[in-house]
Formats: structure tokens, C-alpha cells, sequence
């Protein structure tokens, strides 16, 4: 534990983004530890996206420097960023699965182009089979993305992110467009996930219900459902959920870090806006 | 203002960037040999009927007005030479390129740019593939070898139609038409007619890679990347068809 407490998974220093004229991230700071989760809220256009595509290297930062598993990521070339990107899972807002591609070739797809997970042909069904039963998918491998629903799309598009067990998992609004059953079992999954991994987990969302899943609740391997963990009496069994921290973003600012506590404790307005929905 | 003046040189030398990254990766690692064939079929054996159907009215509308105008020199048994030349040189590779960059320029420009507003082209960035490795690469390589070999195929498909109306309208022995355009043709005339589908091949797919692949604004921006990239690679062909025709033509004058 304190090896990792030195070394953060992610960590921001200083870091601006901008578009033309748009400042989309100023000057956000925050280092994220292994097995940590972070809940990342923010009114739409605060820059939430920029700052997962930013982690992955997707977009350059103007400034500032970003770490990703203590290597600094922002002056990197595109191909030395390849080495990186493989240690990370990435949901986008809309799935982005590959239109042209059907499921099986989409979840193999990182299995197979990425040159740095070295997976034997061998291999590769069995991974994605694994990968699409984890999310409850089975059955799909021929169809297409357009074939299936927006929840069983999100849920292959899960699939893809985790086949190649990242350490680190980014999601970009995993519930938007959901309805809210869909979306709690996204989130279930997601939290599942992350306690049979181990992983290091960012999520973009505007459902504080989302949150609190995250926070609040963990994956029981015994009934393969969700439990609320047990985070005040200490960890009995690994009973607790991981260390969960909720960022909030304004107009590209770092506004507010903190526990969930914190969180429902601010009265500054902007901020209680997105704790009022708990649900 | 000063940014309505800068925008065109900036996209000048974002088409450059992104030609001469494509290029480089024709010899680098990994191939997708898979999406070059994909490719090849898509743009080269998808546009058969295209092409065979422009080749073929090329044809029979030369031969139809050239006709009339050899009347006036009572000429009109050397038909096959101008219909040969005409379609050789001009008319067979610069069809055959505007068909192709209606037909693909924004068939690419779509497909890419429908890529990019999903963030499909992100995702792959994210699992571990450059996008101009994949996706432009394979259809610079695709369109650069499939447009030569079908703008052969519209020539002679001209010279058939040709044929047809000197045989049937204008009642010329078909031995004396075949042979006006075989004679009518010199190694200037096939080197010129063979270069110019290789040099368009490269505007055809690069446009429309360029503009699938800086859209933005959803499907909105999609469909103006669509138009953009076939107006701009069908302007651009016409202007290098120019260029090309004149170093050609001053090297049989000088």
C-alpha cells in the first residue's frame, strides 16, 4: 500500500485543454492511487470527456503534465503512446463500437491490435467469449452493433474495455440515454468489474444514483449481485467498498474533491445541484 | 478576418500532413493487407457498372460528334483516330476519376466521417491502431491500383462504343475503325493516359479521407464533409488534369 501511495495510477499536474477559443479543461490538478474509484460530475460542456481523452492521450493537453502509471503521457509520440493506451479501458459516451465490425471482431479487436498484450490466436475466442459472459452477452458474437439495443450496445462496448484486463478503466457517461433499470445494471457491472479486478476506476456521470452505486456498494461473488458494503465499521473481509472520491467539474475548473460526505456536507450551489437527485 | 485568410493555408497544410503520413505508412508496420483488398473491392469492382456504363456513352457520343465534324473536312473514316486519342488521353481518365470521386471521394468522406462524430475513430485510437494506418492507408493503396486497370477498362469500352456508331450510324468498315485506333495511338499518349488515374487515384481517396476525417458536429457535419470532399476532389482533378496534359503535350511540341 505504500509503494502505491507514492506512485499515483493518474495523476494531472497543472493541466489545461482548449479548443480555439473554448477553454474545455484550466489548470486541473488531482492524483489518482491504485484501486481507487472516482466519480467525475459536472454540467455538460465542463470538460468531463476532455479529461478522460486527455488521460488516454487522445487529446494533448496545452499545458500541464499527465502522468500515466508514473510515465509523463503529454510529450509522448503516437506510438509510444500505444504501450500506455493498452494498460487502459476505455467506454465512450456512445459505445463507439465499430459499425462495420460484429461484436465478436469488435471485443477481439484490442485483443488483436494492440501490439503490446502479445495474445496467442488460441486465445482470443476464449477471451471474448469470457469477456461478453461477464457482461451478460453470450449468444451476440455474430450480430451486429446496429442489431443490438443502446443498453446491449453499452454492455459490448464494456466488454471491449475489459477484455484485456486494463488495471486502468475509464467511462465516459456509461448510463446517458439509459433508462434507469438499463442504467443500474450498467453500473452493477461496472462495479463488478472493479472488485473482481481490482481496477482503478474513473466514471463520467450526471446521475449522482450512479455515484452512490459506486460508493456505496460492492460485488458479491457469492449471489453475483450488488451489496451495500460495509464502509463504517471498517473492512471485515474486504466488506468495505474501494476508496471512493467525487470530482466535480465547472467550465474546465477542479471545483470540488472530496468523499461523499463532503460532497453532501457543500452548500455551494453548483455543486448540491448534483447530490439533490439522489435517488 | 485574419482567420477567413488563415484557414485555407492551414488546411493546405493539414492535407499535406496527413498525405505524407499515408504515405510513410505504405512501407511501415503492421500492413492491413485485409482492408486493401476490402478495399480494392469496394472502390475498384463496386465501381464496374459506373464506369462501364460512362466508358461506353463517352464512346458513342465521340464518335457521334467527332463525325460531324470531320464531315466538314470529309474525314469521317478517321473517327476511330479521334475517338482513340480523345478517350486515351482525356476523356477515359478524367470521367472515369469524376465518376470515382462522386462515387468515393464521398463514399470515404461519409463512412470516415460518420467514424469520427461516433468516436469511432477515438475508440481505435484507444485499442491500440493508428487510424491513418488503417483507414486511409488501405484506401490510398486500394484507389491508386484499382483506378489505372478501370480506366483501361472505360477506354476500351469507349473504343467498342465508337465502334458502334462507326459500324451501324455511319456505315465505316469495322477493320478500317480498329485500325485508326490502334494507329492513332503512341507510347505519349498511353504513358499520359495511364499517369493521369494514378495521380487522381491520390486526390480521390486522400480528399476524402481528409474531410471524413476533420468533421465534426454530428450528422450534420457528416453530410457537409460529403459534399465538401466530392466538390473539392472533383475541382482538384480537373485542375491537375490541366497540369498533366500540358507537360505531355509540350514534350511531343518541343
Amino acid at each position: 500500500m505504500p509503494a502505491d501511495a507514492e506512485s499515483p495510477v493518474l495523476r494531472f499536474d497543472r493541466v489545461s485543454v482548449s479548443f480555439d477559443a473554448v477553454t474545455a479543461l484550466a489548470d486541473v490538478s488531482f492524483q489518482a492511487y491504485e484501486g481507487e474509484s472516482r466519480v467525475i460530475m459536472g454540467a455538460t460542456g465542463s470538460g468531463k470527456t476532455v479529461l478522460l481523452k486527455t488521460a488516454l492521450g487522445l487529446q494533448r493537453p496545452d499545458s500541464g503534465t499527465v502522468y500515466v502509471f508514473g510515465k509523463d503521457i503529454s510529450r509522448m509520440r503516437e506510438r509510444e503512446l500505444f504501450e500506455i493506451r493498452s494498460k487502459i479501458g476505455m467506454l465512450f459516451q456512445e459505445s463507439a463500437l465499430f459499425d462495420s465490425l460484429n461484436i465478436e471482431e469488435n471485443v477481439s479487436y484490442p485483443l488483436l491490435n494492440q501490439l503490446s498484450i502479445h495474445c496467442p490466436p488460441g486465445d482470443v475466442l476464449p477471451r471474448v467469449e469470457e469477456a461478453l459472459k461477464f457482461v451478460e452477452l453470450e449468444g451476440t458474437l455474430e450480430k451486429f452493433p446496429s442489431e443490438l439495443s443502446g443498453g446491449m450496445r453499452r454492455r459490448a462496448a464494456i466488454a471491449r474495455a475489459v477484455v484485456t484486463q486494463p488495471p486502468l478503466l475509464l467511462y465516459d457517461s456509461p448510463t446517458a440515454g439509459l433508462d434507469p433499470i438499463t442504467a443500474n445494471t450498467i453500473v452493477a457491472l461496472i462495479v463488478k468489474e472493479r472488485d473482481l479486478n481490482k481496477t482503478t476506476t474513473l466514471i463520467v456521470t450526471y446521475r449522482y444514483q450512479d455515484g452512490n452505486l459506486v460508493a456505496n456498494f460492492r460485488y458479491n461473488p457469492e449471489n453475483g449481485g450488488l451489496e451495500r458494503a460495509d464502509n463504517h465499521t471498517g473492512s471485515q473481509g474486504g466488506a468495505a467498498a474501494p476508496r471512493t472520491l467525487f470530482m466535480v467539474l465547472r467550465e474546465g475548473r477542479l471545483v470540488f474533491e472530496g468523499p461523499q460526505t463532503e460532497l453532501e456536507a457543500s452548500t455551494d450551489p453548483y455543486i448540491s445541484k448534483f447530490v439533490k437527485h439522489r435517488g | 478576418m485574419l482567420d477567413y485568410l488563415k484557414e485555407p493555408f492551414i488546411s493546405i497544410q493539414e492535407f499535406y500532413l496527413l498525405t505524407g503520413r499515408a504515405l510513410r505508412n505504405v512501407a511501415a508496420r503492421p500492413h492491413y493487407g485485409d482492408d486493401i483488398i476490402a478495399q480494392m473491392d469496394l472502390i475498384g469492382v463496386g465501381s464496374l457498372p459506373i464506369v462501364i456504363l460512362t466508358g461506353l456513352f463517352a464512346g458513342l457520343v465521340m464518335a457521334l460528334q467527332m463525325s460531324r465534324a470531320l464531315q466538314q473536312y470529309g474525314q469521317v473514316d478517321q473517327t476511330g483516330t479521334l475517338v482513340s486519342i480523345s478517350l486515351v488521353r482525356e476523356l477515359g481518365p478524367v470521367l472515369t476519376a469524376l465518376m470515382m470521386a462522386g462515387r468515393n471521394s464521398s463514399g470515404i468522406a461519409s463512412e470516415l466521417g460518420s467514424m469520427k462524430v461516433t468516436e469511432q475513430i477515438d475508440a481505435m485510437r484507444a485499442l491500440g491502431t493508428d487510424p491513418i494506418q488503417k483507414l486511409v492507408t488501405p484506401r490510398m493503396v486500394a484507389t491508386a491500383v484499382m483506378l489505372p486497370l478501370l480506366t483501361i477498362l472505360a477506354d476500351f469500352i469507349g473504343m467498342v462504343g465508337g465502334w458502334f456508331v462507326s459500324r451501324f450510324l455511319l456505315d465505316l468498315p469495322s477493320q478500317q475503325y480498329w485500325s485508326t485506333v490502334w494507329r492513332a495511338l503512341e507510347w505519349n499518349d498511353i504513358t499520359q493516359g495511364l499517369l493521369k488515374p494514378f495521380v487522381f487515384a491520390f486526390i480521390i481517396s486522400l480528399v476524402g479521407c481528409y474531410y471524413g476525417l476533420r468533421a465534426s458536429g454530428g450528422t450534420q457535419g457528416v453530410g457537409r464533409a460529403t459534399t465538401q470532399s466530392m466538390v473539392a476532389a472533383s475541382v482538384l482533378i480537373l485542375v491537375a488534369d490541366f497540369f498533366l496534359g500540358k507537360i505531355f503535350v509540350s514534350q511531343i511540341v518541343s
